[in-house]
């Protein structure tokens, strides 16, 4: 196979101080890959796992609050459960298989071999994967007794394991979360949790930002790339800006509570409101780190599958640009009801109203494409137009929140509960399966099947609009966000056991889609190069995808460069299929397939996953440095991510040919531009 | 086999109309609902809820119009078995729409942000003259001070009826939130700070209310209640909370409740002005001033008696519930399991009910 020639490796002498590992399969191979398509599946899977972790938790929740003064869980794991649920789907499901949608696809689509960086790539993987089991870990290590002077129930020292994993809230603010009021580790495994996956995220961004702006096809200019790149370039932008501010954040966090400083601490003159605007300066724009890639995915289907160009792309791109801008700025509508002055609580309504535009825009913008096209309802399609239908209804209750005195109502409640459930679940959750089933076939070379698609996408609308849909209306009935128990008489016993009753039709889908998953993904009718008729790059190679993606590298003259190499236009607009499009296809899929000289691979290495490691005992080490132990294990921990970052700088570049000196990301071999490849990270 | 199969047919029938009708009385609002902000009881809640009803009936009808658009353009526009549609025409834009559904939008923004700002300059601060009531929070129950009368109380405010009340508010501890729906929105207690509320109550009655900020282990447990009186009914309140605590009489049941009371663990924490004085800043935690305890009807962060109208029997139940086991009903509780035998209860419940 063609894979094989590309990847086979010449012995060379051995006159470095470290080899670089060579096994293209296998165990080993995933722990050394760096290449971007086995480590976005790595990412893929892994988030899938969270996922399902993060939605046994929400139904845990859901079981407790069935009916009125349920007993299924105690305060503390109910605590427990929804702030890890949270910390769950956002940090550990949504953000990584967004990132692996980014690593799976972004150098397909813009025509390159990989990453600019493929081991910084990996090592963005792997910190992320220990930094998700460092916050699991509490599991098994956390504690969580009550506030100094309180008691638990029975004279219990320590909260349940249930009850000791990061229970402050995924916002984690202070003072709730300082050392008096959350004694134990339990919020310590979050703010050094949280930290660590910071530093994946900021270090693939910056890896895909150079990607971007460094690596695209020749002629792809920055209006010719596909709006999933440019929504990829935007949340990039995003985790870069909006990172360091919670890093900065949450080390102040931690120091207050390891070290015993006072930033929060309001009876030493510490502000608690500044925990909040920190969190929030970074937790808005997060929210749009959330959905983007989700909107970025439907702008790829919609088109696909309704045969049109995307309506109004440029405007498409800048409103999602906007989006993101504006998003740093409207921080303070999560904090109305915080006494914060009137003035600013008008500045920061307003400044929400206006994100409603850009939205708005991106809307109609999808309809236009759906209109007057020939739309094929498939799965993907499905997950796509129930992506626009539900972000609709999160949109527009969104602008609820913006009139602020509603707000004042709201905040707190199940409405928010059910708005951003909408925003994210009808949202970034059904344009990530829309993805999902799109890209199958290109991964596999394996058709999903349709049936069970189709099964999967209306449990899971129907489930949906079960669930969040009835919580509008608890919320503003008097639904409290974060009570494990409401009374009987509050009235509210009806509408929770509907909820619950749409938590499990969800589950039901997400049951129907692992099967379609793994089924399909051995079984499934083998797939076409070009399934969907599709507009993009990565269709323009075999599937499943070789690993060195393109054989030739692709030159790009259009948007949408693959569809006018198929299509040409009548008088009237209409498209009409060339005679020979399918020999033009035909042809360009085999030659990608078959390259006709060796082509030089990002090649593997042991380090990215031995810092990772290293990194996840730093943290531990900092945790617990007033034990013996803790001392010790930062050191360990501190000489393993150092002592594997230098190994790393000095593994020779190529395992291939002596006067080589290209690193893996080196699709460019004959490139103009050779900044990248010397000293490659 | 046919008949076989119908009683699963039932259940796939029935399971839809069940939650439907779950879902209609969910929403029809005709249980009895005390913590419902639709049904504002005074003119800051009915300020709101004007806001809110124009606002959710425009996004209703951009419902429908989008929604609609998009039913419509699959219906119109997909493909179907044996109908095949022409291919279609490649538009890309059309910027005169594209400026239509940029600038329409922003009118429709613009007209609700005016009397958005304006309510909200209105509602926000509270206004000259009026009744000002401190609020402290705690974990897990709400402290009210009158710096007029000098009253102090937990669990309840009372107010007077059709009077401008102002809540001067901060927390002893973590964030707290004050919501009392049918009245007002939320406002954070801030350790440190002061944050105010408005609330105006139109007639005489007794409304919910929620801490709505997680404030830790038995944030649930953390409620409220505000009672409206007549003007005269509240002044007759004042002058009762005023007065030190009754003195049971000589052998009854209640005289050894105060024992108990005075003998334990309670005088660390508790005050009851005439029978136990300490200095406040000596107290262990601080906790419900208990004078006029029985006169507020709720304890326990105004979770107990559960009841919407509670009897005697439910107070007292409810009462011996918590006296028993604070933790288990409050989690956390800086009211520790004091151990108390069930004659030391029964006293103690005598002896509360007495304080009027």
């Amino acid at each position: 196979m063609a894979v094989d020639v590309a990847t086979e490796t010449v012995e060379r002498a051995e006159t470095t101080l470290f080899r670089r590992p060579r096994l293209t399969y296998g165990f080993w191979s995933w722990i050394t890959t760096a290449d971007h398509k086995k480590i976005g599946l790595m990412y893929g899977y892994t988030a899938f796992i969270f996922f399902l972790a993060g939605g046994i938790e929400a139904l845990l929740l859901r079981i407790q609050l069935a009916g009125p003064d349920g007993a299924f869980l105690t305060a503390a794991e109910y605590n427990g459960l929804f702030t890890t649920h949270a910390v769950t789907m956002i940090f550990l499901f949504v953000m990584p298989i967004s990132a692996a949608f980014f690593n799976y696809l972004l150098p397909l689509m813009i025509g390159a071999r990989d990453v600019a960086f493929p081991r910084m790539n990996a090592v963005s993987f792997w910190i992320f994967l220990f930094g998700g089991l460092f916050i699991y870990s509490s599991l098994i290590f956390g504690t969580s007794p009550p506030p100094v002077g309180g008691s638990l129930p029975g004279g219990a020292a320590d909260a349940s394991a249930l009850g000791s994993i990061p229970n402050s809230g995924w916002f984690i603010y202070a003072p709730n979360s300082g050392a008096t009021y959350s004694p134990g580790t339990s919020v310590d495994y979050a703010a050094l949790g949280l930290q660590i996956l910071g530093v994946a995220s900021l270090i693939s961004a910056v890896n895909f930002i150079v990607t971007i702006l460094n690596m695209r096809a020749t002629g792809m200019r920055l209006l010719r790339m596909p709006v999933f790149v440019w929504m990829t370039l935007v949340v990039a932008l995003l985790l870069l800006f909006s990172l360091p501010i919670i890093a900065i954040a949450l080390f102040m966090l931690t120091f207050d509570r390891q070290f015993g400083t006072l930033f929060f601490v309001a009876e030493a003159g510490g502000d608690p409101i500044l925990w909040q605007h920190l969190f929030w300066l970074f937790g808005h724009p997060e929210v749009y780190i959330l959905i983007l890639p989700a909107m970025g995915i439907v702008s790829e289907t919609l088109p696909v599958f309704s045969k049109k160009p995307l309506f109004g792309y440029p405007a498409v791109v800048f409103a999602g640009a906007a989006i993101a801008f504006l998003g740093f700025g409207v921080w303070a509508h999560h904090m109305f009801s915080s006494g914060i002055p009137t003035v600013a609580q008008a500045a920061f309504g307003l400044s929400t109203m206006t994100i409603a535009i850009p939205t708005g825009i991106k809307i109609f913008n999808w309809l236009g494409t759906v209109w007057g096209g020939r739309v094929r309802l498939t799965t993907p399609m499905l997950f796509s137009l129930g992506f626009v239908a539900l972000f609709v209804i999160g949109g527009l209750s969104g602008v609820t929140h913006a009139v602020v005195p509603s707000d004042w109502q709201q905040t707190d409640t199940y409405y928010i509960v059910a708005h951003f459930h909408y925003v994210l679940f009808g949202g970034a959750l059904f344009g990530l399966f829309a993805g999902i089933y799109y890209w199958f076939p290109k991964v596999w070379g394996r058709m999903y099947s349709e049936a069970l698609g189709k099964w999967h996408f209306w449990l899971m609308f129907i489930g949906m609009n079960l669930t969040f849909g009835p919580m509008h209306w608890l919320g503003l009935q008097g639904m409290v966000r974060r009570t494990w128990v409401y009374p009987e008489e509050a009235g509210l016993g009806a509408g929770n056991f509907v909820v619950t009753v749409g938590a499990f039709i969800i589950a039901l889908g997400v049951l129907v889609f692992m099967i379609n998953w793994s089924y399909s993904k051995r079984r499934g009718r083998i797939a076409p190069n070009d399934p969907w008729d599709a507009r993009t790059l990565e269709w323009t190679i075999p599937s499943p995808t070789p690993e060195y993606n393109f054989a030739v590298e692709p030159t790009v003259t259009s948007l949408d460069d693959f569809w006018h190499l198929k299509y040409d236009e009548d008088e009237e607009g209409r498209a009409v299929r060339k005679e020979k499009a399918d020999e033009l296809v035909d042809d360009l899929i085999h030659t990608n397939g078959h390259p006709d000289h060796e082509i030089h691979l990002p090649a593997p290495s042991y380090f990215p996953f031995i810092v990772g490691l290293g990194i996840m005992f730093i943290a531990y080490g900092i945790m617990y440095h007033t034990r013996p132990y803790g001392i010790p294990m930062l050191a360990a921990g501190t000489l393993v991510a150092i002592g594997a970052l230098v190994a790393w700088g000095s593994e020779p570049l190529e395992e291939i040919h002596d006067d080589d000196h290209g690193d893996g990301g080196d699709a460019h071999e004959d490139d103009t531009e050779p900044a990248l490849n010397e000293g490659d990270v | 086999m046919e008949r076989r199969e119908r009683p699963a047919l039932r259940l796939s029938r029935r399971l839809p109309i069940a939650l439907l009708a779950a879902t209609l009385l969910a929403s029809c609002g005709r249980v009895e609902q005390p913590l419902n902000s639709f049904d504002s009881q005074g003119p800051i809640a009915e300020r709101i809820n004007e806001l809110f009803w124009p606002v959710f009936w425009g996004a209703a009808v951009i419902f429908v119009l989008v929604q609609g658009a998009l039913l419509l353009a699959v219906f119109l526009f997909r493909e179907r078995k044996g109908k095949e549609r022409p291919e279609p025409k490649q538009v890309a834009g059309n910027t005169r729409l594209e400026l239509a559904w940029t600038v329409v939008p922003t009118i429709i923004l613009a007209a609700i942000a005016v009397p958005t700002i304006s309510t909200l300059f209105e509602l926000a601060e509270c206004p000259r003259g009026a009744m000002e009531v401190e609020v402290i929070g705690h974990q897990w129950w709400f402290e009210f001070r009158y710096p007029d009368s000098g009253v102090v109380t937990a669990n309840v405010m009372v107010i007077p009826e059709d009077t401008e009340v102002c809540a001067k508010m901060t927390s002893d501890d973590v964030l707290h939130n004050f919501w009392i729906p049918k009245l007002a929105g939320k406002r954070y207690l801030v350790p440190g700070q002061e944050t105010e509320q408005r609330l105006y109550a139109d007639d005489p009655g007794e409304y919910w209310g929620h801490c709505a900020e997680f404030c830790g282990l038995s944030h649930a447990r953390m409620r409220a209640r505000v009672v409206a009186m007549t003007g005269t009914d509240f002044e007759a309140w004042t002058a009762n909370q005023l007065l030190p605590a009754v003195t049971p009489a000589p052998g009854s049941e209640a005289e050894r409740g105060m024992e108990v009371f005075l003998g334990g663990t309670c005088i660390g924490c508790h005050i009851i002005d005439g029978t136990n004085n300490p200095d406040p800043e000596t107290l262990t935690v601080p906790a419900p001033d208990l004078t006029h305890f029985a006169s507020r009807g709720v304890f326990a962060g105004a979770t107990l008696p559960a009841q919407l109208e509670p009897s005697r029997a439910d107070w007292e139940a409810g009462l011996r519930l918590w006296l028993a086991d604070p933790p288990t009903w409050k989690p956390g509780s800086f009211m520790p399991e004091l151990g108390l035998t069930a004659d030391e209860i029964d006293a103690l419940v005598a002896y509360l009910s007495t304080l009027e």
